[in-house]
């Protein structure tokens, strides 16, 4: 486990509860949190480095307690703030050079450590340059490199797409890709868009309101299920009045259909019925399950 | 953990030559205690202090401002060395007084480069969840900004001391008083960069933190000659002698001369021991007010 909570929960004030009474356990590898704005990410992560009290309940970083062992849990793992954190007037290497040494690495193998991290995040020639004059794609990177910079065994990256165009979001994707995989450092990563963490994560922690929702490994939240998706061209009343005599609930959803079936040899029933009434058929399609389904379904249950 | 996989050894040959891919490298060489990143940190504030390894134009101020405070005591000492007078125009404690204004301005100008910056911007979050403690960062900060001070206001001083040995002064009535200005510097400096840095640490941005940091050092100068001149006309010796408590430079300079028994600016009086202990532990108090109001300003930074 690379994280333990228990009961874990952070109130502001009387009014406000950030946390609410979570219990999850995270295992090592690229580790999605998901939630809206204000559903208590940055404090659970504020909390994880030790630096948020609980009110109450405990948890465990890299088997440390966040109360009294949280200088060590800062040791070893890289927080990557979801706000801007960098001085405009020193250069990505200056500061990152710092950084490393700040976390406790001598100065020869800091200057050393900067230029490989900020190569691996994608800064070149331009490293040498003021932050000031960086784009925020640069500037996420320099925020990446400080956090990886003394080779940590856990990074926390707090909404690290924020505010990136379409190509950069898909460069810093990549990157946390191959920091869970080819770098071998687990990764937590925030966002409140579900569509990227599911590319990049190999499991989802869900929150909302500060409570868990979802607890699960991307492959079973996005594995096949029993919905299938028809589209035929034409009329589809007829269609559907004769699946609801084969015992089906047919859906109109969108231009099309959707309802369950219990086995392989329904599709053959639903692909007869089409002939029969002479429909085109568009689409006949085993749905995946999407993680937003799992999210909405689950906030209405809630 | 995950597995680590040893990346180093993921090379590629091709035809004509081999393509060394080193990939990601693994950190395993020592990773240094507390007292190591506080040393780091300080010696990056030292150096930030006077603009070294920031932009040129940062160098500019400290050092303009370092020209101009030793230029009288290279003018004094050169005088003294070539016309043989038996003593200094000015004493070295008297000095310090004769570049407050200098003093007040250099520490003004650096204290927010220190902290401000890191608050505006905030880097402090960054400082934070790292091992650093927040009191570990306070300390690194104000020891850098007091040495850097101590610095400002020592180099005059020895630049008199080194003119009054050429000019062959008698050393044993020299190094004492000497001493003495070198301790009331260490005083002043201390607290005068917990003034600013309490200060600068309380205002964003820089430009207002320089305004405040001097109005306040001048301010308490003006009063203290203010207070000093209404208990003279009301004939009250007891609280004229008191006024210097209000200045961080009257204050040093008093507790020069009623405890160190040196030169003193402000002394009215004659020295006396009590009076000198009163001034001392106005100073203990007021740098450890700056203290408080330091750790109270850092308890939740970076946090919220």
């Amino acid at each position: 486990m690379i994280i333990e909570t228990r009961d874990l929960t952070r109130r502001f004030g009387a009014a406000i509860t950030a946390i609410d009474e979570l219990t999850v356990e995270v295992t090592p590898g690229t580790v999605g949190l998901v939630g809206s704005n204000g559903a208590g990410k940055s404090t659970l992560l504020k909390m994880l480095l030790g630096l948020l009290e609980p009110s109450s309940g405990s948890a465990q970083v890299l088997g440390h307690d966040i109360v009294t062992e949280g200088e060590a849990i800062r040791a070893r793992v890289g927080y990557m703030p979801e706000h801007d954190c960098l001085p405009p007037d020193v250069s990505a290497t200056e500061f990152v050079v710092h950084m490393a040494r700040m976390s406790g690495l001598p100065a020869a193998a800091a200057r050393e450590r900067a230029a490989d991290t900020l190569r691996h995040v994608g800064l070149h020639e331009e490293r040498y340059r003021p932050i000031g004059e960086y784009s925020t794609g640069m500037r996420q990177r320099v925020k990446l490199a400080q956090a990886l910079v003394h080779d940590p065994d856990l990074v926390l990256l707090d909404e690290p797409t924020n505010g990136l165009d379409p190509a950069g979001r898909d460069e810093m994707l990549g990157l946390i890709q191959r920091i869970g995989g080819d770098f071998g450092i687990s990764v937590l990563v925030t966002s409140h868009l579900l569509g990227e963490l599911e590319r990049v994560c190999d499991s989802l922690v869900v929150i909302d309101g500060g409570r868990l929702l979802q607890y699960t490994s991307t492959a079973d939240v996005t594995g096949a299920t029993r919905r299938i998706a028809l589209e035929v061209d034409g009329d589809a009343s007829p269609l559907v009045a004769l699946l609801q005599g084969d015992g089906l609930v047919p859906r109109i959803v969108g231009r099309g259909l959707e309802f369950d079936v219990a086995d392989d040899d329904t599709l053959d029933l639903v692909r007869d019925h089409v002939a029969e009434l002479g429909l085109g058929l568009v689409r006949l399609q085993r749905q995946r399950h999407r993680m937003v389904d799992l999210f909405t379904d689950e906030v209405d249950d809630a | 953990m995950p597995d680590r996989p040893d990346t180093a050894e993921a090379t590629a040959v091709v035809p004509g030559g081999v393509i060394h891919d080193i990939g990601y490298r693994h950190y395993d060489g020592p990773r240094l205690g507390r007292a190591a990143v506080v040393r780091a940190l300080f010696v990056d504030g030292l150096r930030g202090a006077y603009g070294i390894g920031r932009s040129k134009r940062s160098r500019v101020v400290p050092f303009l401002l370092l020209a101009f405070a030793c230029i009288p005591a290279l003018i004094w000492g050169l005088v003294v060395t070539i016309i043989s007078l038996d003593e200094l125009p000015i004493g070295y404690s008297e000095y310090i007084v004769l570049i407050q204004v200098l003093v007040a301005i250099y520490v003004a100008a650096q204290a927010p480069t220190l902290v401000s910056r890191d608050l505006r911007h905030r880097v402090v979050s960054l400082y934070f969840s790292r091992p650093l403690g927040r009191m570990h960062y306070v300390f690194a900060r104000y020891t850098a900004l007091a040495t850097a001070t101590f610095a400002f206001i020592a180099a005059p001083i020895t630049l008199l001391f080194l003119c009054a040995l050429l000019a062959k002064l008698p050393i044993s009535e020299q190094l004492p008083d000497y001493l003495r200005a070198l301790v009331g510097a260490v005083l002043v400096a201390m607290l005068v960069a917990g003034i600013a840095l309490v200060i600068a640490a309380f205002t964003l941005r820089r430009g207002f933190g320089i305004a405040a940091i001097i109005t306040v050092l001048l301010l308490s100068s003006g009063l203290q000659g203010f207070v000093a001149v209404i208990a003279n006309e009301a004939g009250s010796e007891l609280l004229e002698e008191w006024a210097a408590a209000i200045s961080p430079f009257a204050l040093v300079d008093s507790i020069n001369g009623h405890l160190l028994r040196g030169e003193s600016v402000f002394m009215g009086v004659d020295p006396s021991w009590v009076m000198g202990a009163g001034f001392l532990a106005v100073w203990f108090a007021l740098v450890a007010t700056c203290w408080g109001a330091l750790a109270l300003r850092y308890r939740t930074v970076g946090v919220s």
